[in-house]
């Protein structure tokens, strides 16, 4: 594995953490106070941040850490994250992001933006942080109370010749409260054997506090059992440390940075009531030397010579990972020991936040996840669909020649439909994931427009567990954010006209999923103005859309926004109305098999609905007969099926024929003639109309022969042995094991257009 | 022996040889991937006369060319006793249908002649050369041309 990859395996996690950080952050802005989740969102900030550490990426990491500064002072009750405080932070995630981005493409962002949210974040800090001091006596109350352990030897130490090494410094001062001012901090740190098992030495922790001050450490070894029932993978010394320092609290914190989840960590500044914890120390201050603690290490070795094995396992055991389920049982057991503990007047906090961790590596063990290559998936999807089709094939056969219906055959196969079946389902099922990511992409979005049009806006999503498969996923965020962007910028009045209207000055944008028989169906709302009908239809008449006096129904005027060209701000913005907005947002929800529409109410706002496959790996379509051949019209194209009267039918010019349908004319396809498979027009008496939407809202009538029925197909690539053709989507594979192709519908009726036809009035098509 | 040994030690080839309309042509083995019997085929729109098709090959889609029809000689009216080559072309699978398959030749290089200096181009672009088996005529196809590429973007 080279850099690259492990490079790679990062900015995979970094969108993991991202993703964590806003979710979490959104949920703190909804009320949460867990704090777990303001656990979760710091803990997504210090990955990233070391991640990227141990990268070099210098800016993410300056900016993470300013970030995760700012976090911590919310974790620790300094900073009650309110509204404005998370607007910053919300942003600040986004910048991060950014960041991110750019570390991986090499791309670059907006400097100045990343610089004033350091700052924001610096004030929120700084500014709302609380004297220390007054909490400092408060705290470490209980410190006197934890060196009293520590005054009775383990005699499993001294049996190995052990003495508890305590070092101090002559200037041992206790009452200085200040944080700027050299102040003394009593530290307890006790390594949790996982600090080991990822190669971190205490030493070299504890080397790096020395160089923040004058410390004097004592190492607390209670925990250490008799030699015989020793655990070498187990981690038994804990120290306490006095240091004395100008550095401040964030900057001892800082040294354990990397180790912090695999320590129990207290620092609490020795406030002035503390002045006799010196006095219960029991050990003579000596003036400290590192030296003197990187010589104990090799000592502890070498103590333990009679029984050599055991030392030299616990050498080892520090390199080597270890197994999930030997943490799982040491954090416990550190939470039985930690509770005992408590009896010995010690505060309860560690006991509890060592049962928190046991809690969290239970849960983090419960959901296992693999990370596989799509690849493979994909592979194993195709094998599915051709094991569906192979099934299907073989059915069709045993019911052809077996007239016994009852025979074993036949109940065998009715058991391989299901198992087939069931597969299917379950390789589906792999690849489909929850909409979230791509919802919670659209609240980043709607921020950013509220910021640039001056609008208040809160996003409520629903439902973004919702599962669909990945491909739909990922293509729908570039539709959604067309939407999001016109509903915020266009569908959302200003602050002040929402009061002179009588709503709630922030409007709301709602996006919901849902599955609804066998679809995907997802639902913008805004509470915003609704569609303007007189603006868009008089843009639409400007336009050249509609005649100047069509007659349309409030929902064909609705529908005129989901056409090319049309926008209906007074002004281009830089968000929405450069005029390919709609059209390409109903094209690419086309283009997945999907359909939009829209309803809107004057006043009360509008509602966007598309519903969408839940995959793209199969299609449900109607199955035709078109001279001889069989074709597949997907069903979401359809609108309705007719059977033509000659009555209805009217010839226009030359060659083109018209269908009257509920008294509007709307152009008849004959698909046999536009795929070249029969020379002359079809008598359209003779088949049966498909009414079809296509792109730019047109609606034309595709004449068939006749309809076989309806049908899941699984889609089959055409370019891969062949090439495209026009007209045919793609192909599939029948019962009876024969091709059938897949039409375009889009592309048959620009076929049927021809380059003579200009766009058809919409009216007509209406 | 396998094939590669005998190749080394002989310098010879392996051909697959097949009648169309009375003629006799044959294919290197190392592009043929299957020899299969007729199913029919689903008609392309805008296809050339000689496409016939495409047909399932468990699971993929496979492009039918009529032989005969693409040498510009009568097209074939398939039966159950047509045969279907599937050959790998540029990276692509591409269905040949022919009378029948007659045998598996092995040659060297001495045995393949230059195509004869005949008049017309378009016969020439198939052929790779021939060979003199037996009082036989086999023509060997390049296969690159029967389905070129530029071909298959125009169809």
């Amino acid at each position: 594995m080279d850099m690259n990859e492990i490079k790679e395996i990062f900015f995979q996690e970094c969108e993991e953490q991202l993703a964590e950080l806003e979710s979490g952050l959104l949920k703190l802005n909804d009320g949460d106070r867990d704090p777990e989740t303001v656990n979760a969102v710091f803990r997504a900030v210090h990955s990233i941040k070391g991640g990227a550490g141990a990268f070099g990426l210098d800016d993410l990491v300056s900016f993470a850490h300013v970030f995760e500064t700012t976090l911590d002072c919310v974790r620790s009750n300094r900073l009650e994250p309110n509204q404005d405080v998370l607007k910053v932070m919300l942003k600040s995630a986004d910048v991060l992001a950014d960041l991110t981005n750019a570390a991986r493409d090499g791309g670059s962002v907006d400097g100045a933006r990343s610089r004033q949210l350091i700052k924001e974040l610096e004030a929120l800090a700084n500014g709302e942080l609380p004297q220390p001091a007054a909490e400092a006596p408060a705290k470490s109350a209980p410190a006197p109370a934890k060196a009293a352990p520590a005054a009775i030897p383990a005699p499993a130490v001294n049996e190995e010749g052990f003495q508890p090494v305590a070092f101090s410094f002559e200037d041992f001062e206790t009452s200085e409260p200040p944080t700027i001012e050299p102040s003394t901090f009593e530290i307890l740190f006790r390594p949790k054997s996982e600090l080991y098992g990822k190669g971190n030495d205490a030493t070299l922790l504890l080397r790096d506090l020395s160089r923040l001050g004058e410390m004097s450490i004592h190492c607390d070894m209670d925990e250490l059992p008799a030699l015989g029932s020793m655990n070498p993978e187990a981690a038994y010394f804990a120290w306490k440390i006095s240091l004395k320092t100008d550095k401040g609290e964030e900057a001892i914190r800082s040294v354990f940075e990397f180790a912090e989840w695999d320590c129990e960590l207290e620092v609490t500044l020795a406030g002035g009531n503390h002045a006799g914890a010196g006095d219960e120390l029991p050990m003579q201050p000596v003036p400290f030397d590192l030296s003197l603690l990187d010589e104990a290490m090799p000592a502890l070795a070498g103590a333990a010579e009679d029984d050599e094995q055991v030392a030299a396992r616990q050498r080892e055991a520090r390199d080597e990972a270890v197994s999930a389920a030997s943490i799982a049982s040491n954090v416990l057991q550190m939470a039985q020991t930690a509770r005992a503990s408590a009896e010995n007047a010690r505060s309860a906090a560690p006991a509890s936040a060592a049962q928190a961790a046991a809690q969290q590596a239970a849960a983090s063990a419960a959901t296992p996840t693999i990370r596989v290559d799509l690849d493979r998936v994909d592979r194993l999807i195709n094998l599915v669909g051709e094991l569906v089709i192979n099934q299907a094939m073989l059915s069709q056969s045993v019911i052809e020649n077996d007239t016994n219906g009852t025979s074993s055959i036949n109940m065998g196969l009715e058991e391989l439909q299901q198992l087939t079946r069931e597969i299917q389902d379950s390789v589906m099922a792999i690849r489909a994931q929850p909409v979230k990511p791509v919802f919670q992409r659209m609240s980043r979005i709607v921020r950013e427009i509220a910021d640039m049009t001056g609008k208040s806006v809160r996003l409520v999503t629903e439902g973004e567990n919702t599962e669909v498969d990945k491909t739909v996923i990922d293509k729908l965020a570039e539709p959604l954010t067309h939407m999001i962007r016109n509903a915020v910028d266009h569908g959302l009045e200003t602050p002040e006209k929402r009061v002179a209207a009588g709503k709630n000055p922030e409007g709301t944008v709602r996006l919901t999923a849902k599955h609804r028989s066998g679809r995907i169906v997802i639902e913008l709302a805004d509470d915003g103005a609704g569609i303007n009908r007189e603006k868009v239809r008089q843009k639409a008449i400007d336009n050249d859309l509609i005649a100047a006096d069509a007659n349309l129904s409030d929902e064909e005027i609705d529908n005129l926004i989901f056409h090319a060209g049309f926008s209906t701000a007074d002004k281009i913005s830089d968000i929405s109305g450069r005029g390919v907005g709609m059209d390409v947002v109903k094209r690419s929800i086309q283009a997945l098999g999907g359909r939009i529409n829209i309803q809107s109410k004057p006043g009360q706002g509008s509602v966007f609905t598309m519903s969408l496959p839940l995959t793209l790996a199969v299609l449900d379509g109607m199955v035709v007969t078109v001279a001889s051949q069989t074709l597949v019209v997907p069903l979401t194209a359809i609108v309705e099926t007719l059977q033509p009267e000659a009555s209805a039918i009217h010839s226009f010019g030359a060659s083109q024929r018209l269908i009257s349908i509920r008294n509007s004319f709307c152009p008849l396809v004959d698909v046999g003639r536009i795929l070249n498979f029969r020379a002359t027009q079809a008598n359209p008496v003779e088949g049966v109309a498909l009414l079809v939407e296509s792109e730019g809202g047109g609606q034309r009538a595709l004449m068939v022969d006749a309809i076989q029925g309806q049908r899941q197909v699984v889609i089959k690539s055409l370019e891969a042995n062949y090439t495209h053709v026009p007209g045919i989507a793609a192909a599939t594979i029948l019962g009876d094991g024969r091709v059938a192709l897949i039409l375009d519908v889009d592309a048959i009726v620009a076929a049927s257009r021809g380059q003579s036809l200009p766009e058809m009035s919409l009216a007509a098509a209406g | 022996m396998t094939y590669a040994a005998k190749n080394l030690t002989t310098g010879g080839r392996e051909l697959i040889a097949f009648r169309v309309g009375g003629q006799e042509f044959c294919v290197n083995i190392m592009s043929v991937r299957e020899i299969r019997g007729w199913t029919p085929a689903t008609a392309m729109p805008h296809a050339p006369g000689y496409m016939l098709g495409i047909i399932n090959l468990r699971g993929a889609v496979l492009p039918i060319i009529d032989f005969s029809a693409r040498l510009g000689m009568k097209p074939a009216e398939p039966t159950v006793r047509h045969v279907i080559i599937v050959a790998q072309v540029n990276g692509r699978s591409v269905g040949l249908l022919v009378d029948a398959v007659s045998d598996i030749l092995t040659v060297s290089d001495a045995d393949m002649q230059p195509t004869p200096d005949i008049a017309s181009d378009f016969e020439r672009s198939f052929a790779r050369g021939v060979l003199a088996i037996e009082g036989r005529m086999i023509c060997l196809v390049e296969l690159d041309q029967v389905f070129p590429h530029e071909e298959r973007e125009a169809a």
